[in-house]
């Protein structure tokens, strides 16, 4: 066993007792200690509280507990969930050095599943971004080609997978920072259906459209973390109150025969790279050996999507980001007993946010003002129903939709920064997704012959049929897996003192 | 015609709480009028007879028995706050503004 397996051989040879979940950590530890200078996917390390975390699992296994699928095996979480005790950041200043003191409910879950939370991972500020830019304590490398970006706002998660720091991490999805950070790095994501896991403890940007999910380096482990942290929770009020579907029995049936697969028209063509398309329409092909009916559709109103995703998103931000107020939590600014509150609370918000933030919450705020509603927030809300109906259309006569992930490879750190609008382009495929509050999934079909960096391909399930994604992202892991003869991460480069 | 001037934008980081500098105004008043110029093609297609949707899901009032459950002590509470006082949040003064 090593650090480069699966998180299910992982969970195999700890059940097998081959080898210990507080080993398993400190090889992590090891693998993070000789990379991560470069990489810098985690903002801290919990060494502490996850060694003690591995240790009672090793306990409890020593005893002949029975355990759940995934105990002792390592995870790292983005740092937009709160974990007790444990400093929160959300990539911004504004939280520097807050510790919460309550657990988001997937971390309740995750630690009463022995999973063993090794750090906070690297993000977009507030999760607003493509490329990890945006975090006020610097970008993350991608582990492919370090001058690159590793996708945001989730960067700092798919890179410690690609870079075998951790076999698991939690991503957070609001327009795809789930599923693009996976596809530039050659890593699995999953944006489950919205209210399939709870937001509870997740800081919130956009609410109507923030969903938490797995990230793995393999269909399968995305499908065991799922199960994990997926389910009803009364503490979130948007929560669905039904059955998680089963989806690691979908990632494990390889059987897609008589599927019908949806290729979504407007998902392609200008802008999407050359070896993007290429990449995508190969594993098109391996669906058709598959077994699997390929059927053409349109969906117009795709078209729109962007430009209403930048005013509910903002909108929604604009509101959600007013609790920094520096008044219980967080950053204070310029409080020397002379000044009044709301001095403090304009200059602590100055200094705070940075300009990704601020660009949001002012454009949201214009969108939400009295004679620009209308024609703004409104209009975006209507484009909202018209892409849900497009969907509903579509799923009509197809089981599942396919696109690629996003329309390029991972582009150069600092080549987009100071464009917002070309930078948001890269959401173009992700975001109809979230504002149906349907499911997505993100995996590897290959590199990009242009740059040999990893392409993503990305499925799309109706609302609680998450395990159509598993389905059929399993299924064509494995053909690709049989026509590379290896994982794709071992094309990647070999990191300076990796393992 | 610029979608939005930087008297606008001013008024907007006002409302917004946000100081801003003069070259922050300079700077994202442009900004804005781009992406203002990107995205209000939504009225393209939002016809009078489109219904909103405000959220995927149909949104209902969520409530519970009135039972009381463990939560945050006072202490744990105030653990992140930028100061307090006798188990209170204290702030910069709200009076004696205008």
């Amino acid at each position: 066993m090593s650090i480069r397996d699966n998180a299910s051989v992982m969970a195999a040879a700890l059940a097998n007792k081959e080898i210990s979940a507080v080993e398993l950590a400190n090889q992590h530890y090891e693998q993070i200690a000789s990379v991560d200078k470069n990489v810098h996917a985690f903002l801290y390390l919990d060494k502490e509280g996850a060694l003690a975390q591995a240790k009672e699992v090793d306990k409890k296994r020593a005893a002949g507990e029975k355990l759940s699928p995934l105990a002792g095996v390592p995870l790292a979480l983005k740092d937009v969930m709160t974990q007790k005790g444990v400093p929160t950041t959300c990539g911004s200043k504004m939280l520097e050095g807050w510790r919460p003191p309550y657990d988001s409910t997937v971390v309740t879950k995750l630690k009463s599943a022995g999973i063993v939370i090794l750090g906070k991972t690297n993000m977009d500020e507030f999760a607003m971004g493509s490329s990890t830019e945006n975090s006020a304590f610097g970008p993350t490398h991608n582990p492919w080609d370090l001058t690159r970006i590793p996708g945001g706002s989730g960067g700092g998660s798919s890179a410690s997978l690609a870079a075998y720091e951790a076999p698991l991490a939690i991503g957070t999805d609001t327009g795809g920072s789930i599923r693009q950070p996976a596809a530039v790095t050659g890593t699995v994501g999953v944006k489950p259906t919205y209210g399939g896991v709870s937001r509870y403890g997740l800081v919130a940007f956009s609410s109507s459209l923030d969903q938490a999910g797995p990230c793995a380096r393999t269909v399968l482990d995305a499908a065991l973390l799922h199960q994990v942290i997926a389910g009803f929770d009364p503490k979130d009020s948007t929560s669905i109150n039904q059955a998680v579907p089963d989806v690691v029995a979908a990632a494990k049936k390889l059987d897609i025969k008589g599927m019908k697969i949806g290729v979504v028209k407007q998902l392609a063509g200008d802008g999407y790279q050359k070896g993007v398309e290429s990449k995508f329409n190969e594993a098109v092909a391996e669906l058709v050996k598959l077994g699997a009916e390929i059927i053409e559709v349109s969906c117009p109103n795709f078209e729109y999507a962007l430009a209403a995703y930048y005013l509910i998103a903002p909108s929604e931000c604009s509101s959600n980001l007013a609790r920094f107020d520096s008044m219980r939590f967080g950053l204070r600014i310029g409080d020397d007993g002379v000044k009044g509150a709301e001095e403090v609370m304009n200059l602590t918000r100055q200094a705070g946010f940075g300009r990704e933030v601020k660009r949001r919450i002012i454009l949201g705020t214009y969108a939400l003002s009295s004679g620009y509603y209308d024609a703004y927030y409104g209009s975006a809300q209507k484009v909202r129903t018209l892409i849900k109906r497009d969907f509903d259309a579509a799923f009509e006569k197809c089981d599942v939709l396919i696109s690629p992930t996003a329309p390029t490879t991972a582009f150069k750190i600092g080549e987009k920064s100071n464009d917002p609008l070309a930078m948001y382009l890269n959401d173009i495929a992700t975001i109809p997704v979230n504002m149906a509050g349907i499911g997505g999934m993100s995996l590897p079909c290959g590199l990009a012959e242009e740059d040999n960096l990893p392409v993503g391909f990305q499925i799309m399930s109706p609302a609680m049929k998450d395990d159509r994604m598993y389905l059929v992202g399993g299924a064509l892991e494995a053909a690709l897996l049989s026509k590379w003869g290896k994982p794709i991460l071992d094309f990647a480069p070999k990191l300076a003192g990796s393992k | 015609m610029a979608a939005i001037s930087r008297d606008e934008v001013a008024n907007l980081a006002r409302l917004a709480r946000i100081t801003m500098s003069d070259a922050e105004l300079d700077h994202l008043a442009g900004e804005m009028d781009v992406i203002l110029g990107a995205v209000a093609r939504v009225q393209e297609v939002a016809g009078a007879d489109v219904p909103a949707t405000s959220h995927p899901l149909a949104v209902n009032n969520v409530s519970r028995e009135d039972v009381v459950t463990p939560s945050l002590t006072p202490a744990e509470t105030l653990s992140g706050a930028p100061a307090s006082e006798d188990q209170r949040f204290k702030v910069p003064q709200i009076l004696g503004e205008e």
